[in-house]
């Protein structure tokens, strides 16, 4: 048995009078990759953004490898440096060329030398089959791209998580295969992810567990199999059905 | 292109003409256009107006900065900074809310009258610190909207990669607003420029004071002339740059660009 890397309990938010989360549990292990399905609203990049500490909670506990993250004298910086992020409309840094990106969280945060973090850098960006895009500004990358520098910058911090949040939503559909197959490498590798997505066919094939999130609560989760061909309940068929008929399944 | 040239210049001599050859134009000419006068206190006023230069561009250098410092304090979440963001506000407010010359006296001549050991009585130095002080509110107000410009999600990318609020600031969210504020910066700059004939009054004989002399030595007021000569060099090239940077970051805007 692995270890845990990250166990939600009782998780709640609420953004004014709007809860978007009404008591999750999860636990996800070491090397597993989790994909959170579900309609629009349905709080899953929520849920990713209070992994991170990037939205505070209510009420519950998240725990990164055992420690409970959510107490009020932890340092959330430190926290945020083990768990990378991938965002919807990748939010690479314009005012920086691509490996200015990639490097910044390792310079300032981790204190790695300049030539130490290009190298290093250098080296992911040679893996994703972006070594020539280097110097290059954001602007002038296509999607894509983009969104393998955004998840290279995010693995250059060598996190233990990686959660991925719709990222390939803001793509146009002949980009969307890039960036899938990057996030399939990393699987293969053994990188433990959590991934909201609406890519049914892409979670069906990655996934060790999928969890349906309906109104804010995980209605339902397993293995792919089950959950696309024999959901329980009937909020996931309803749900599996409508994106049947809209082709993306 | 060629018809405004023409009918432009068909239009101003018509105006020449027609003021020049008004009755009054002998008596206007004397006392405002006087060309051995202008050509006589020229190099005066400009040697005065070079410490017009040293009061804008000290204060202007420290303007920038404790206008950042202002904005980026202002900027700082989480309820153990509300003090601080309290007093950010309380100075940007008070300073905004003040006519300049208000500020310029009691400084200049208030303060110095106290005769506190260790404070200095010269009015260049109480001159710089209003003038500091004045555009320090105005230029903190004109970052802050920079730093607001910029979409949280820019700040959320920083702070994912574990940096702290303030490097968040430094490094992702002001050279992106700073990039953005530059010609409403040009338009305060400009303006601190024409202000610092103000300090004339604390006794700071600049170039404003020094026409102001010679205009009562001699009843003529072509001195005053000279010195809008010698700021309309300075302030038309920085206030075409500026329009310049406006329409150019307007262009991108509309072309979708960021």
């Amino acid at each position: 048995m692995t270890a845990e890397v990250v166990r939600i309990e009782g998780l709640h938010k609420s953004f004014g009078s709007l809860e978007v989360l009404r008591g999750i549990d999860l636990a996800v292990r070491e090397h597993e990759v989790v994909c959170l399905i579900g309609a629009s609203g349905s709080g899953k990049s929520t849920l990713l953004r209070c992994i991170n500490l990037l939205e505070p909670i209510d009420a519950g506990r998240v725990l990164i490898a055992g420690a409970d993250i959510t107490l009020p004298d932890v340092n959330e910086n430190k926290v945020r440096r083990g768990i990378g992020i991938v965002f919807q409309a990748f939010n690479l840094f314009p005012h920086m060329s691509v490996l200015a990106n990639v490097t910044l969280g390792p310079r300032r945060v981790l204190r790695v030398p300049q030539a130490e973090a290009d190298r290093r850098a250098t080296e992911l960006l040679g893996r994703f089959g972006l070594a020539d895009k280097r110097e290059e500004y954001p602007d002038r990358l296509s999607g894509g791209q983009q969104q393998r520098v955004a998840i290279v910058r995010a693995l250059a911090m060598n996190p233990e998580l990686l959660l991925l949040d719709e990222i390939t939503s803001a793509l146009d559909p002949e980009l969307v295969a890039e960036v899938l197959s990057v996030v399939r490498e990393l699987a293969a590798g053994g990188m433990t992810m959590i991934i909201a997505t609406h890519e049914m066919g892409f979670a069906r094939d990655i996934a060790n567990r999928v969890c349906f999130l309906d109104a804010g609560r995980i209605l339902e989760e397993g293995p792919p199999d089950q959950i696309f061909s024999a959901p329980a309940e009937a909020r996931t068929r309803q749900f599996l059905d409508r994106v049947i008929a809209a082709g993306r399944l | 292109m060629l018809i405004a040239v023409v009918s432009s210049i068909i239009f101003f001599t018509i105006v020449a003409i027609a003021l020049t050859s008004s009755s009054t134009w002998p008596l206007v000419e004397r006392d405002f256009f006087d060309g051995p006068t202008f050509w006589r206190y020229l190099p005066v006023i400009a040697g005065a107006f070079v410490t017009n230069i040293q009061l804008f561009l000290i204060a202007e250098i420290l303007v920038l900065g404790l206008g950042l410092l202002v904005a980026v304090l202002r900027s700082l979440s989480g309820p153990v900074f509300f003090p601080i963001r309290l007093l950010a506000i309380a100075y940007a407010d008070i300073f905004r809310g003040l006519p300049s010359i208000l500020i310029i006296f009691v400084l200049g001549f208030g303060v110095p009258a106290l005769g506190l050991p260790g404070v200095p009585g010269d009015p260049f130095f109480w001159a710089v610190v209003s003038l500091t002080l004045v555009y320090t509110a105005y230029v903190s107000e004109v970052y802050r909207a920079g730093i607001e410009s910029i979409h949280p999600s820019q700040a959320a990318a920083a702070r994912s990669l574990g940096l702290s609020q303030v490097q968040a600031l430094r490094y992702v969210v002001v050279p992106q607003a700073i990039r953005r504020v530059i010609p409403p910066l040009l338009n305060d700059f400009i303006g601190l420029q024409k202000d610092t004939v103000l300090v004339s009054y604390i006794g700071v004989v600049e170039a404003f004071r020094t026409a102001n002399i010679e205009q009562q030595a001699h009843f003529n007021f072509t001195p005053y002339l000279a010195l809008s000569a010698i700021y309309l060099i300075i302030t038309l090239p920085l206030t075409r740059l500026t329009d310049y940077l406006v329409s150019r970051d307007r262009r991108r805007f509309l072309a979708g660009a960021r």
